[in-house]
């Protein structure tokens, strides 16, 4: 997501400003000096070494403090690997807690400030959590030194126990208030990774069991209190409607109602619980002002964005000129390609708890972007930034809808709980709960994309132009992610995948165009990877049967200078036994992608059933993700990518008509399910690389593999999707 | 109204709306947070718990229907089945979010009860009203079988 922010900006103190500026600012972060933020000693009288990042306690449990959400993608699990392997701690006796909202302690070193996003969670914390296990190590083993009277070279730890060849021994937990006596290193030693004995290998995740059980307290919709009050929010059925007029009298008669109340975003129903807010809401009669509204049908957006292609635009990679070199061209491949809005569609619909007392605020949700979320509820609420407190929750799932830029459920909650102080209601916790029709009509969508694809070709098939035409709504641009993320008016995060790519295509160009709505977008796992991938790969395939070759053979031709990607590419190949005839009733399609520092490639095998529907029958994936941490997470994380990315390419799509969304539910957007599920294989890339990205790079080469498998039958590649649009499905 | 049912085996009342789904029932009333929201048509399979050992979606389940019924939740399921299934759940590190994993879990253990030694037909058939967006269905799968396994031994 926001991985191309990789440096910090000028130091700046969060503080209330207007909103935009503010958030902005926000972005543009604080500098991080040192990975190892230096603090700590034991909290006072609490006996415990109490660090940024890792609490040892005198009860001899360990807590590793996660600064990043964790919404499925086992990043808690992850961070505190990193810990335990340079503590030496056990994997019993350590647990994890999502930390405080403090971007001074915690900030993402690639962001500047406290967020979750782009895949960056390992990459950046790499280093950090190390040094935190390691800088905590040194301290526990200073104490036993001082303790036993040894040299501390003399001391050893091993799975949680500290030791002396005199037969000296201790628990962690037994030296931590002696520990936090102790100086904090600088520079604390880390293990050489040949003395690993948990990253790289096996450490089970944190969180499973408290999730097959069922367990109280975990996500922000469990979140109970018996002075708890519930509001469900009727929003504009149009984006950019607003509150003409509207009539509460009988949503006011629903028992267990608690008030009726007009805020910026809609009308807000509290009640005392879920489902009498809920069902009173149907009662409110609303008048909607679509003045400023949305009010076209996606096909007239559509029809747009193909318009747009046509033009010049921004540019956004100018190698030469590409309309010269398409005229002497012996032939040009002409291809349009369409791309839906989709919804992220996560488990848990969105949701929040705040409560204002007048002078303070604190918040339970699973909040992503910490930092930006934190400066708009002081701003919304006008107090100072440190009377905010944020407790963050486990999120059952994001894939990017919890990381907004304008910070919408904060606004909401804080603009009601202003509505609730103005009418005269005492403080009370309140949640807003979205039901999964809110979630999915109220936007922030995967964008809409025309693409348009015009190759040139010599004599002998090979490519001499390439020229790609990409138009959609921006994800950055107009909010406060654009000063950081666009340079000289080009949204990167649009073409990523593209406009890099490493096929080395003599003369590429490539334009990008803006359409504007007011349908708000937002990134969706892999982001711009989401339709480059697909387009690239199924021209690439494409071309590869112009030429008259093997799609890997021609890939790896085109990819000479990408070694890891000739790699991973090779890997998928030879597990999935592509220089072997495929069974009888399948094909196979085969696609590699780069994205999130992460490179992953995929051969997907393919049949039809009786009516020429599409049965994904099985996926072998090849992925470098740097360093495998966790490699069981990797694996899970890849398995998940492609079922993500598979059901949104068969059959997930979000339309409207007249400004008025089509697919409000799971029945009308029709999720992945168990049996759409192919047998899948991952085989993981032994690496020293730097780790990258793994939460989004399974997504993108699904659809171009299985758009490949589906040409390898019939001949032509789909380009407007979803596969239900080609009866495929 | 109030209506008299077993939750987990406890006789509970509820004053409840008639109309009021048992998922908001078990989550509001009584506080037991378990079972998920996750789409309210019945077409997630989020809300799942079992209605006298059948799995039935609590969000299109009125408590006015509920007289005498015996209901079990995440919160209680217990037995071979389910056992097997948590164990299995928890060995291959089946859940990601976890949001739908008490669903999963209920339909999984309803399952194990009828059919013991489920094909994977069987386990498409009886799982496929349950949807994972993390898409977690290829370990939900292996665990079935796992816990198959499980219960055998």
């Amino acid at each position: 997501m926001l991985h191309l922010l990789q440096k910090p900006l000028e130091a700046q103190k969060p503080s209330r400003r207007t909103f935009l500026k503010m958030s902005a600012g926000a972005v543009g972060g604080l500098v991080i000096a040192m990975n190892l933020p230096r603090a700590s000693r034991a909290a006072a009288g609490s006996g415990e070494l109490a660090q940024p990042f890792v609490h040892i306690r005198p009860d001899n449990t360990v807590i590793v403090l996660s600064k990043h959400l964790d919404k499925g993608q086992g990043t808690a699990t992850g961070l505190t690997t990193l810990v335990a392997e340079e503590l030496d701690a056990a994997r019993e006796q350590i647990s994890v807690e999502f930390a405080p909202s403090n971007p001074q302690l915690y900030a993402n070193l690639l962001f500047g400030v406290q967020g979750t996003g782009g895949s960056t969670a390992m990459a950046n914390s790499f280093m950090q959590y190390r040094q935190a296990g390691a800088a905590a190590k040194a301290m526990i083993v200073a104490a036993a030194a001082k303790e036993w009277g040894v040299p501390a070279g003399e001391v050893s730890v091993s799975s949680g126990i500290v030791s002396h060849s005199s037969g000296k021994s201790a628990t962690l937990g037994e030296l931590a208030t002696l520990a936090a006596e102790q100086e904090v290193p600088a520079e604390p030693v880390l293990k050489s990774p040949e003395n690993w004995t948990y990253i790289g290998k096996s450490f089970p995740r944190l969180d499973v069991k408290n999730k097959t059980i069922g367990a109280p307290k975990t996500y922000t919709m469990d979140f109970q209190r018996d002075d708890l009050l519930v509001a469900v929010v009727a929003r504009s059925p149009r984006f950019g409607g607003k509150v003409k007029s509207f009539n509460a009298t009988e949503a006011k008669k629903v028992p267990g109602v608690v008030n009726v109340l007009q805020i910026p975003n809609g009308i807000a129903v509290v009640a005392k619980s879920t489902w009498p807010a809920i069902k009173a809401r149907e009662l409110l009669e609303i008048e909607w002002d679509d003045s400023e509204a949305e009010t076209r049908s996606s096909e007239a957006m559509f029809a747009e964005l193909s318009e747009m292609t046509a033009k010049p635009g921004v540019k956004v990679r100018e190698d030469g000129d590409v309309d010269a070199a398409l005229e002497a061209a012996a032939r040009v491949i002409e291809e349009d390609f369409e791309f839906p809005y989709l919804a992220h569609g996560a488990m848990e619909p969105l949701d929040i708890v705040m409560k204002f007392d007048g002078e303070t605020a604190e918040f339970w949700f699973g909040s992503q972007i910490q930092t930006i979320d934190h400066n708009v509820a002081a701003t919304v609420l006008g107090i100072p930034f440190q009377n905010v407190k944020i407790n963050t929750l486990w999120a059952g799932g994001s894939f990017g809808r919890r990381a907004q830029a304008d910070a919408h459920p904060v606004v909401e909650i804080t603009t009601l709980a202003k509505a609730m102080q103005a009418a005269g209601m005492p403080p009370a916790p309140v949640k807003i709960v979205w039901t999964r029709e809110d979630d999915m009509a109220g936007g922030y969508y995967r964008p809409m994309s025309a693409h348009k694809i015009k190759v040139g070709l010599d004599e002998n098939n090979n490519v001499t132009a390439f020229k790609y035409n990409i138009a959609a709504k921006s994800i950055i641009k107009g909010t406060p992610f654009e000063a950081m993320l666009m340079k000289d008016g080009v949204d990167h995060n649009m073409t990523e995948g593209a406009h890099d790519t490493t096929y080395a295509f003599p003369l590429m160009n490539m334009d990008q165009s803006f359409q504007e709505t007011k349908v708000p977008v937002l990134w969706w796992r892999s982001v711009g990877h989401t339709h480059t991938a697909y387009v690239m790969e199924t021209m690439v395939d494409r071309l590869a049967k112009e030429a008259g070759k093997d799609p890997v053979a021609y890939r790896l031709e085109m990819i000479k200078d990408d070694p890891r990607k000739v790699n991973v590419l090779k890997l998928a190949a030879e597990k999935a036994g592509w220089d072997k005839p495929v069974a009888e009733g399948r094909h196979r399609g085969v696609a590699v992608h780069k994205s999130f520092g992460s490179y992953v490639a995929e051969v997907a095998e393919i049949s039809f059933r009786e009516d020429g529907t599409v049965k994904v029958e099985k996926v072998t994936a090849a992925v470098d993700c740097g360093t495998p941490i966790n490699p069981d997470n990797i694996r899970a994380q890849v398995e998940g990518g492609i079922g993500y990315g598979l059901g949104a390419i068969l059959r997930n799509q979000v339309t409207l008509v007249d400004g008025v969304v089509d697919e409000t539910n799971f029945d009308t957007y029709e999720p992945l399910r168990i049996s759409d599920m192919p047998e899948i294989e991952v085989h993981i890339v032994a690496s020293n690389e730097a780790p990258s990205g793994i939460g989004e790079p399974g997504t993108p080469p699904i659809g171009p593999a299985v758009a490949n498998a589906i040409a390898a039958a019939r001949g032509e590649w789909v380009t407007t999707l979803p596969l239900t649009k080609a009866g495929l499905v | 109204m109030s209506v008299t049912l077993k939750i987990n085996g406890e006789t509970r009342t509820l004053d409840a709306d008639p109309e009021s789904p048992l998922l908001w029932a078990l989550r509001d009333e009584l506080g037991m947070t378990g079972t998920k929201f996750g789409c309210g048509i019945a077409s997630c399979g989020a809300c799942t718990v079992h209605w006298d050992g059948t799995p039935i979606r609590s969000c299109q389940t009125m408590v006015g229907d509920l007289e005498g019924a015996e209901i079990t939740t995440i919160e209680g399921v217990n037995g071979k089945a389910a056992e097997a299934v948590q164990a299995a759940w928890n060995e291959l590190d089946v859940p990601q979010c976890g949001y739908c994993q008490s669903g999963q879990i209920m339909a999984a253990s309803a399952l194990l009860s009828e059919t013991p030694k489920p094909s994977n037909e069987d386990i498409d058939a009886a799982m496929d009203g349950n949807v994972c967006r993390c898409a977690t269905y290829a370990r939900i799968r292996k665990a079935i079988h796992l816990a198959a396994d499980k219960m055998e031994a």
